[in-house]
């Protein structure tokens, strides 16, 4: 039961957890910089492929987007960018927004907000490729 | 919350002069913001080409005006930022980077190399697509 010097008051259980005064530990910034590398990877190879698809016949520009490999890293491309979206509004969000209550609003609307988006986008992508 | 104003706060923003390295760090953040706005206009796109030929003729209108142009020219500059404001942080994360000089070239790079690339973008976009 001897607790280690200059730890006294935190319990085993709660070292091991290493989640910190915060209590969330570093899962937040470990996500915004994973979903980052995705976004920059996936951005390289989806650039090029929207320039090309972009100001084309919509009979062209449907069937570059419906290629099921255009179409997979698109759906990645959209999942990690409105992930990465999600959490950097939500760390402007609490920095800028002082009441609590309004705080609360604006992070479920931040979450609102990047669902929807991230869902319409999916949708899109899927229903060219699936030919709809 | 109730108190929380009467203790004392420490200097912000306008106690600093202001510099490079905390311009790019201030930009790196407004250009997060105008991208999660900006994201809708590439699903817009997305959703009239899935939707209708109306849809999609109207949204390529839209984009091809010289109104929606400078807006994709200001969103891609932003992407460019953001990102290459991205890679600083990823080599700020090995630990390496945070002296003056280093500081300062990157703060450089990302503004410098972020307008250079977003010209070179267009140059390109401009010679394949005419």
């Amino acid at each position: 039961m001897s607790a280690t010097p200059g730890s006294s008051m935190r319990t085993p259980r709660r070292r091991v957890a290493g989640l910190g005064s915060a209590r969330s530990g570093t899962g937040h910034f470990w996500l915004q910089r994973v979903t980052a590398l995705a976004n920059l990877l996936l951005i390289l190879i989806a650039l090029p492929i929207v320039i090309w698809a972009a100001g084309q016949e919509q009979a062209q520009t449907l069937a570059i987007l419906g290629h099921p490999l255009v179409a997979i890293v698109l759906l990645l491309l959209i999942f990690s960018v409105c992930f990465h979206m999600r959490i950097g509004m939500q760390v402007v969000i609490e920095d800028y927004v002082p009441a609590e209550g309004m705080k609360v609003l604006a992070l479920i609307a931040n979450t609102f907000f990047t669902i929807a988006v991230g869902s319409a986008g999916a949708f899109a992508v899927l229903k060219i490729s699936f030919g709809g | 919350m109730a108190g929380a104003a009467e203790r004392p706060l420490s200097p912000h923003l306008q106690i600093y002069r202001p510099m490079l390295t905390m311009m790019m760090s201030i930009v790196h953040r407004i250009t997060g913001v105008a991208l999660y706005l900006g994201t809708p206009l590439l699903v817009a796109w997305l959703l009239a080409a899935a939707s209708s030929e109306r849809a999609f003729t109207f949204v390529n209108g839209l984009y091809g005006s010289w109104i929606g142009l400078l807006l994709l020219v200001g969103y891609s500059w932003a992407l460019i930022h953001h990102a290459l404001g991205g890679i600083r942080h990823f080599v700020w994360d090995t630990g390496a980077g945070f002296g003056p000089g280093p500081r300062e070239l990157f703060a450089k790079l990302t503004i410098g190399g972020s307008i250079a690339l977003t010209g070179v973008l267009w140059i390109v976009i401009w010679l394949v697509k005419g």
